[in-house]
């Protein structure tokens, strides 16, 4: 198999979907690299996919906030990876975001500023070598502001700009950029909440749709479910003035 | 919230609560009474579902290491079986017991003693278990293995869940050349007929006899009996097959919405075994290369069959007795169900071997079980085919029971009151219990 050496770096491996993605990727003969800022919980989810695929999976300690680690990080790594996937995410509280600003500066800085630079930073070293791929997990909350979760939409917002501009930038040098827009899916992120079935998708389904895209059928922007693409069509051409009035 | 078992009958209400990761277990069982361990909910009656609180170990689906020099697996309990196939048949190994769903935890598999179509050979699922790692309301957490807490181990095989949770496993898998079965056929004309084409297949790995059991008189019990091994690569290279270790595939027909309950009326029974029947007639004695999937999991090939009895739900009757005496007593339990028009398409007989826990549901003998549509008359008749079987020495499955009297279930299982001294000993009674625990008092 031609994937048979290549290496995944997946940053988040205490997410559901990060864990399934892993799991996909080693399920397909890649050797694993994860990251997570916990690596005790992470430890879990590493021994599971070694049992499962007979893999090369080793686990580091990264937390997306401390930005000025990441040099050290990525110099500190044991291959430059084949291909990076970063799910790092929080939703945060808006209500608690409105009021507080530290909370909206975590919830912006976990979605947009850390998993934007780290994911930078490793394009440099991709464009360097002339190969790679980068997939980002941004969420089709940033395709617009909606008063219910803005400030987490707005920095899924900024992660999707600052990937279309990567892409733009670095596609004809053979380096490609994915970004994830998985719509609803049932993790512990949305545990709880009442989903509709057709939208929401399983972590694994995800998992494989990130391995199908990086391995082959290529996509800029990835919605799992199909449905979304135009779901979110519609969104987005709701006139400015009657979306105003919506409660959503 | 409204729990039910694969059998949708009896409903009732529990709290559920979700285990996360095996750390959380203790702090979430932390003074709570009423509870019980959940799997996959394929046990048929109430089993699953907590006296107050059921437990899902669903969550509880790591596997932890695997060691392909000796096919050793330890995993969390919550692992589906259908995963462990999906990771370990494309390497070349296949758990030594399976049950006839693919949709069940290793946790559920180790309670209910799983049997399978090897059981006369290889034993159940409690043989082949190396050790398993259980966590009391306590907080306490015992390492139980054949060498150490021994009691507990085999109170904890075929113990319902009624000895805490279970949250590790190790099991050992053995090895495959091929994800094939070569299956012969043997048809059957009559119950005596089908018993000793079982007996005549005690070497072989795998045998199962599916009943008409509709046909009466002279054909009563005709069966088609399968017997079956693990395919060898030059087995396999004989037939010209692609894929020697295709992994399963996923059901295609589901049944999405709740059927009436006259889907399955004595006609369309009647039908439904007359083909079957004349299909596996023409195919008779060949053998056959088939993939795992239909051989052992013929009923995954329809997601959620469960729907087409309607709502009421089914009831799944399956009682084993000993081998003396066995063609009179079942061949009186068949025309019992016969004479009612009230038996099932789905009537399956193995033979079965000893049982390794101390409430497993095995014992030398033979094992019958069909299904029945849940009615108001169903019950009498039930309790009468039970007096049968505990006049004849044997006892019913309890991870497909949710009605037997507890006479029946108390002459079925002599070493209750053992299983009662070490509950009350570990101190789990009344803060572990079920709804089946409750019902037959145990
Ligand atoms: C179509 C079909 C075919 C079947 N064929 C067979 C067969 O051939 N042979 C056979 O033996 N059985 C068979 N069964 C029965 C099935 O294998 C058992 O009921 C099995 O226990 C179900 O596993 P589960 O994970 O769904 O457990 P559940 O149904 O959720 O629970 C079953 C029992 O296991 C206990 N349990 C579950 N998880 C744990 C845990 N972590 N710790 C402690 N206790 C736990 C529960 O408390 C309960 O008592 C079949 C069932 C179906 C639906
Ligand atoms: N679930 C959905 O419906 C949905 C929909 C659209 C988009 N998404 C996106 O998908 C991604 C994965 O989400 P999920 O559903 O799998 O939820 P999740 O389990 O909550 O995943 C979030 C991950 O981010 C990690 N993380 C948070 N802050 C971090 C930090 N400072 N440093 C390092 N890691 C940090 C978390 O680690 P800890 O375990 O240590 O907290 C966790 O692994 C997220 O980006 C999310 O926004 C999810």
């Amino acid at each position: 198999m031609s994937t048979a050496q290549q290496t995944l770096l997946l940053i988040g491996a205490t997410s559901d979907i990060g864990h399934a993605t892993a799991q996909a990727f080693a399920g397909a003969g890649w050797n694993v690299l994860l990251t997570a800022r916990n690596t005790e919980t992470a430890q879990r989810n590493r021994d599971d996919i070694a049992a499962r695929s007979g893999s090369e999976v080793s686990l580091l300690h990264l937390d997306i906030l401390d930005t000025s680690g990441f040099a050290t990080f990525l110099d500190g790594l044991p291959v430059l990876p084949d291909a990076v996937v970063c799910v790092v995410g929080e939703l945060g509280d808006q209500q608690q975001a409105q009021g507080d600003i530290d909370h909206a500066s975590k919830v912006i800085r976990t979605n947009f500023e850390g998993p934007a630079l780290l994911l930078g930073m490793i394009a440099e070293r991709f464009a360097q070598r002339g190969s790679g791929t980068i997939v980002g997990v941004s969420s089709v909350a940033g395709d617009r502001g909606r008063g219910s979760n803005y400030v987490y939409g707005a920095a899924k917002a900024g992660f999707s700009a600052f990937l279309s501009g990567l892409r733009n930038r670095l596609s004809p040098g053979g380096i490609n950029v994915i970004t994830v827009k998985p719509g609803f899916v049932r993790t512990r992120m949305t545990e709880g909440m009442k989903l509709p079935p057709l939208l929401t998708a399983e972590p694994g389904e995800v998992g494989a749709a990130i391995l199908g895209a990086v391995q082959g059928r290529k996509r800029d922007v990835l919605y799992v479910r199909k449905l979304w693409r135009p779901v979110m069509m519609a969104v987005r051409a709701i006139p400015e003035p009657i979306f105003k009035k919506m409660r959503l | 919230m409204l729990l039910e078992g694969w059998g949708r009958f009896p409903r009732h209400e529990s709290e559920m609560l979700v285990a996360s990761a095996p750390g959380e277990l203790a702090a979430l069982l932390h003074d709570r009474h009423g509870m019980i361990a959940r799997g996959n909910g394929r046990a048929y009656g109430d089993a699953a579902i907590g006296s107050r609180i059921s437990v899902s170990a669903k969550r509880l689906n790591r596997m932890k290491a695997f060691d392909p020099a000796t096919g050793v697996l330890t995993a969390e309990a919550g692992l589906l079986l259908s995963e462990i196939l999906d990771a370990f048949v494309p390497r070349g190994f296949f758990p030594p017991v399976v049950p006839g769903t693919k949709h069940v935890t290793l946790g559920g598999m180790i309670a209910s003693d799983v049997h399978g179509k090897n059981h006369h050979r290889d034993g159940g699922f409690g043989a082949l278990l190396q050790s398993l790692k259980l966590v009391l309301p306590s907080g306490e957490t015992h390492h139980c293995s054949p060498d150490e807490n021994t009691e507990l181990f085999h109170a904890t095989i075929g113990g319902m869940g009624l000895t805490g949770i279970i949250t590790e496993a190790s099991i050992k898998l053995r090895p495959i050349e091929t994800a094939f079965i070569t299956q012969k056929t043997t048809v059957a004309p009559d119950l005596a007929a089908a018993l000793a084409a079982l007996d005549a297949a005690d070497n072989v790995t795998y045998s199962v006899a599916w009943i008409d059991c509709l046909a009466g008189g002279g054909s009563l019990g005709r069966s088609l009996v399968y017997a079956g091994e693990h395919a060898s690569r030059s087995e396999m290279e004989a037939a010209r097959h692609g894929d020697m270790l295709a992994v399963s595939r996923p059901a295609r027909l589901s049944v999405p919405l709740d059927l009436p309950g006259w889907t399955l009326n004595r006609a369309s029974v009647l039908a439904f075994n007359e083909l079957y029947f004349r299909k596996g007639a023409r195919n008779g004695d060949a053998a056959a290369l088939v993939h795992y999937n239909p051989y052992f999991f013929p009923l995954d090939g329809v997601d959620r069959w469960n729907r087409i009895y309607g709502r009421r739900g089914f009831l799944q009757h399956q009682c084993v007795v000993p081998p003396d005496n066995a063609h009179a007593v079942l061949s009186e339990i068949l025309e019992r169900f016969a004479r009612s028009g009230r038996a099932s398409f789905l009537a399956v007989l193995k033979k079965l071997g000893q049982g390794q826990g101390m409430m497993s549901f095995p014992m030398p003998g033979y094992t019958l079980a069909l299904d029945v549509h849940v009615r108001d008359d169903i019950f009498t008749l039930l309790n009468e085919i039970d007096e049968v079987v505990t006049r004849a020495g044997g006892r019913l499955y309890l991870a497909k029971d949710a009605r037997q009297s507890r006479a029946t279930f108390r002459a079925g299982y002599p070493a209750l009151a053992q299983f009662q001294d070490l509950r009350r000993h570990i101190g789990v009674e009344g803060q572990i219990a079920s709804k089946l625990s409750e019902r037959l008092a145990i």
